[in-house]
């Protein structure tokens, strides 16, 4: 969780400055998730579909998917959570933030599911309206990564020249810091003044984490567009006319854009437990507001764990639910756009 | 090769350099003074503030400001804590060996279990085994480690194995099991899902069938040809994940209460001690630049088919 | 002499793919024969099975998903397909050994060629290291691989594409098989080089007395090099004869397309290229009665029912087989519309006519 080094996100850099991939599937991954020519002989597999129409890769995948059902468990968690970060109040009539110390500690009960914590809060309260910050930070920070790394990816993919070097240069600089270690430099010298609230706190994790991360999306984009341009329909669309602006944004990104949708999916899990790892050290989120990892942080001493070990328990296994749906969810997309990883 | 290397040295230097501009920046040009809330709730001692104002330059401009931290750097000069008054580099000096025995522990777990699990799995392709690693690793990916940590605490001490595996760590190795185990997890899911995917795609690898088609016995076409293949992103990526473990160890260390780096970094945060924590980072960060140097070199060395000439 | 008719007799051999979708019934019932020094070529399309049939007879099928499910591949009389793995993998190299179309990939990415090739003597001879190295040379100079002792530490990525499939070949020769087996050799290479090495493996051929199975989709390179033809169609055999009777009068509608649509150097310029209209059949979900019958325009109701048509001999010789119903009207089917010179034709084929140069 800590560090931006997963097989499926870290990307290798063009052979253009020797650097290697971290991990081989990326690559190999990657280039089966572009638009390609039909395989060649394949002897069974191809063997026949006379009659049959050219099935598109999004038509496949979906085939694919439509028949796992750890498709519909995922997805059906995101959208849990999904709905649990917009409104809290459906799911729980009492307020996380009303605590009163007579109730510290006391354990799992009707009335009280989840128990109470240390200073006596609704651990169940407090879990579901904890998922609010997680899920802004996740899909912000995936947002503002792939639109940072995915615009510069292709500015530097398509352009190539100095532009490439001197974007690649400075995704590099990123990427020698690891995310978490970064963060931490970010958040303990820009301490939030005191009065900001929680859009201010969420906003500064997001550009944090995004700034450290950004440089493997960017690899990703920018070792696509490279493969996607020599392709033949991009130099047919450039021999037809169509000018660089054009053939960028309906040629090339488009037919790009899906590995880049399925490792933001993926990474989106990372963004919520490096949040939560921030919290938990006590410079993420502050304690105003309700944060899993400010709750599993609180639950985490020793002492507490042997005593009141259902305090960590129950954020701890939403933070874990809600990162494993988005990793399934991403995992499953790659897996049905790769036909070969199966 | 050498050629290769020398290059790649000399393209680390950009790197290096902005990778310390940026971390500088952060940590000691925020607006204001610098030195407030430095020391605690105490103003600073004259002393150190003296120190603090020259080692800094902190009345000469910003580029020089930074350029005259990094003439300290290339002399081993990290500075002075302001919370011990040691030298970060001597508080670095007496952490390190334990948060390397801690990263030791967790590679060896990513080779052991890692790429035995990834191993079987990848050639039991679509069997038991293989469904149990694949949903074991997802799970393991998906629980942070700072939970992970606080399970496995809970855990041993619902058990009573606090006497064999204990739960908070003295440096000694034996202590340092179940931390170094905690902070490999993840990379022990990665590196086995890496393995089996390559191996599961290198077993249907037109040269594994040449192999047969020789006349090989399945135990030399895929314990020679398909795992030599298979094995060289694993080995590479275990080797970065050494550098990227460092990083990981301070929520690992944290937990376990084991004074090593982490720990430091940890401590630096809280007590505002910058000097220190900027220290601590960049070696950490220079750890990191180096082991992906050394595995890009061991990438070219292993596989023919990256040129390095 | 032998107490067997032919080297390699393959009877109603029938291969499934099992897979997730369904069963694909790969090879259904083909069976043919090698003699000693022979060449076989194998021509199909795509997916018609003659690879599957290759690796099938290799005993190197991917299982699962592929399935030997019957009939009997016998070399030098004796079953292949009973024996153990183990007496089945010392088969291959010094019985029967086989090259493939893509040479870079078959060749481990990660070993030095030379050693590749001497580990041929190292598991079947046990050889050591500096003897099967001399050995590994000598093959690279007998496939005319430029300073062979230098580029015997090269790695597969440093040759170019024909030099590679030399070393294959250099692989498959090594231990002087009974039989080689061919696997669209050429097709990856450019055209000159493809004549290189077709000239290349008959030169080895008549040295090391081998019989051949040239499998291809390439009617040029079949017309200068087999002694025999067996065209496969959706995994049968569908037609089998010497090359100059299927040359002279292919009787399987599928043949007769095949040959039609190869450019001649009497084909009119800016003229229509006659092709075999639509796919061929998915195997997952075969057309009733004969699997050619959608494109055939030969086909009759016959043709659209019940079962396939048998392979059946044409003539009393017992050298040619077609399974089709209307033998009897392809017969008399002129596929060479301005055909000049009967003698000329062969060589009017396809691109390789330089192939006698480089013999």
């Amino acid at each position: 969780m800590s560090e931006p080094i997963d097989p499926v996100s870290s990307v290798p850099d063009g052979a253009q400055d020797g650097l290697k991939p971290l991990a081989m599937p990326s690559i190999t991954r990657r280039s089966l998730l572009l638009p390609k020519a039909p395989p060649p002989d394949g002897g069974v597999t191809s063997a026949g579909s006379a009659g049959e129409k050219p099935r598109s890769l999004g038509r496949d995948a979906w085939d694919e998917m439509r028949h796992r059902p750890m498709f519909w468990v995922a997805g059906a968690l995101v959208l849990l959570f999904l709905l649990i970060a917009v409104f809290p109040q459906l799911f729980t009539a009492k307020d996380p933030t009303a605590c009163s110390l007579d109730m510290s500690r006391l354990p799992p009960r009707p009335g009280a599911i989840f128990g109470n914590d240390f200073q006596g809060c609704d651990i169940y309260a407090r879990t579901i309206y904890g998922a609010r910050a997680s899920i802004l930070v996740g899909i912000f920070t995936a947002l503002l990564a792939a639109l940072l790394g995915g615009s510069l990816g292709t500015l530097a993919g398509y352009l190539g020249g100095w532009v490439d070097a001197v974007l690649a240069r400075l995704a590099d600089i990123f990427f020698s810091i690891p995310m978490l270690l970064g963060a931490i430099v970010f958040m303990a010298f820009m301490p939030l003044p005191p009065s900001a609230g929680m859009p201010q706190a969420v906003a500064r994790i997001v550009i944090v984490l995004a700034l450290f991360n950004w440089p493997n999306i960017f690899r990703l984009m920018r070792a696509s567009v490279m493969q996607v341009k020599p392709q033949e329909y991009v130099l047919a669309a450039r021999a037809l006319g169509a000018g660089p602006g054009r053939l960028a944004m309906s040629h090339i990104v488009p037919n790009a854009m899906t590995p880049l949708i399925v490792v933001s999916t993926i990474d989106l899990g990372g963004y919520i437990t490096t949040e939560a790892a921030l919290s938990f050290l006590g410079i993420g989120l502050p304690s105003t507001v309700v944060s899993w990892g400010r709750d599993i942080s609180n639950a985490s001493g020793l002492g507490l764990i042997r005593n009141a070990p259902f305090m960590l328990l129950f954020p701890a296994a939403a933070l874990c639910l809600a990162v494993l749906a988005f990793i399934l969810l991403g995992d499953i997309v790659r897996d049905a756009l790769d036909p070969k990883a199966r | 090769m050498g050629k290769y290397i020398v290059r790649r040295l000399l393209m680390m230097i950009p790197t290096f350099l902005g990778a310390t501009f940026i971390i500088f920046t952060l940590a000691f040009t925020m607006p204001g003074d610098p030195l407030a809330g430095r020391c605690g709730q105490k103003p600073c001692p004259q002393n150190y503030v003296d120190w603090f104002r020259s080692f800094y330059g902190l009345d000469k401009p910003f580029i020089v400001q930074y350029l005259v931290y990094l003439g300290h750097l290339f002399t081993g000069n990290l500075g002075i804590s302001n919370y011990t008054r040691n030298t970060v580099v001597h508080e670095l000096a007496i952490r390190y060996p334990t948060t390397l025995k801690l990263a030791l522990i967790a590679v060896l777990c990513e080779i052991i279990i890692g790429v035995t699990a990834g191993i079987v799995a990848g050639i039991r392709r679509g069997g038991f085994i293989d469904a149990l690693v694949t949903v074991s690793t997802l799970v393991v990916i998906a629980i942070p480690v700072f939970v992970l940590g606080g399970l496995s605490q809970f855990a041993i001490l619902k058990f009573n194995l606090n006497s064999i595996i204990p739960v908070t760590s003295n440096g000694s190795w034996r202590s340092l099991i179940l931390p170094g185990v905690v902070l490999g997890s993840l990379y022990v899911a990665y590196v086995a899902r890496l393995t089996r995917t390559n191996l599961v795609e290198n077993l249907r690898a037109d040269y594994v069938r040449t192999a047969y088609a020789k006349g090989m016995m399945p135990a030399r076409a895929i314990g020679l040809h398909a795992m030599r293949n298979s094995l060289i992103p694993s080995i590479t990526y275990v080797g970065a994940s050494l550098g990227a473990l460092m990083g990981g160890a301070i929520i690992t260390e944290r937990i376990f209460n084991i004074n090593g780096v982490g720990s430091l970094i940890y401590r630096s945060i809280n007590q505002r001690d910058g000097t220190t924590l900027v220290g601590a980072v960049l070696v950490i960060v220079v750890i990191y630049m180096v082991m992906t140097l050394v595995v890009d070199i061991l990438y070219g060395y292993l596989d023919p088919r990256i040129g390095h000439e | 002499m032998a107490d067997y008719d032919h080297l390699l007799d393959v009877r109603d051999l029938h291969v499934e793919f099992r897979m997730r979708t369904g069963i694909a019934k790969a090879i259904n019932g083909v069976s043919f024969y090698l003699d000693e020094k022979e060449t076989l070529a194998i021509l199909g399309e795509s997916g018609s099975g003659k690879s599957v049939t290759a690796q099938a007879i290799m005993g190197i099928l991917d299982s699962p998903p592929g399935f030997v499910t019957g009939g009997e591949v016998l070399f030098q009389g004796v079953d292949m397909l009973k024996m153990s793995r183990k007496q089945r993998a010392a088969m291959r190299g010094p019985k029967i050994s086989m090259i493939f179309q893509d040479a870079l990939s078959a060749l481990n990415p990660v070993f030095p060629v030379g050693w590749q090739i001497a580990e041929m003597f190292r598991i079947h001879h046990k050889t050591n290291s500096s003897d099967a190295m001399k050995a590994a040379i000598s093959l690279m100079e007998q496939v005319r691989i430029p300073a062979a002792r230098q580029r015997f530490k090269a790695y597969p990525h440093q040759f170019s594409g024909g030099m590679r499939q030399r070393i294959m070949i250099a692989m498959a020769i090594a231990l002087d098989p009974w039989i080689l087996i061919a696997d669209e050799p050429t097709t990856a290479l450019d055209v000159t080089v493809q004549a290189q090495i077709m000239a290349l493996l008959k030169e080895l051929q008549d040295e090391h007395d081998m019989g051949l199975i040239l499998i291809t989709h390439d009617l040029g390179v079949v017309a200068n090099v087999a002694d025999r033809i067996a065209v496969m169609y959706a995994g049968r055999l569908v037609e089998t004869a010497p090359v100059v009777d299927v040359y002279g009068q292919p009787r399987h509608p599928y043949t007769i397309g095949l040959l039609e649509s190869v450019p001649r150097l009497d084909t009119k310029l800016g003229g229509v290229l006659p092709a075999i209209g639509g796919l061929p059949p998915n195997l997952l979900a075969m057309p009733s009665g004969c699997p050619f019958n959608p494109r055939c325009r030969f086909a009759v109701d016959q043709c659209r029912q019940g079962t396939p048509p048998p392979l059946e001999s044409l003539d009393a010789k017992g050298t040619r087989f077609a399974a089709c119903w209307r033998v009897a009207d392809t017969a008399v089917v002129d596929w060479r519309v301005d055909e000049p010179v009967p003698d000329e034709r062969v060589d009017d084929m396809g691109v390789d006519d330089e192939i006698g140069g480089w013999l």
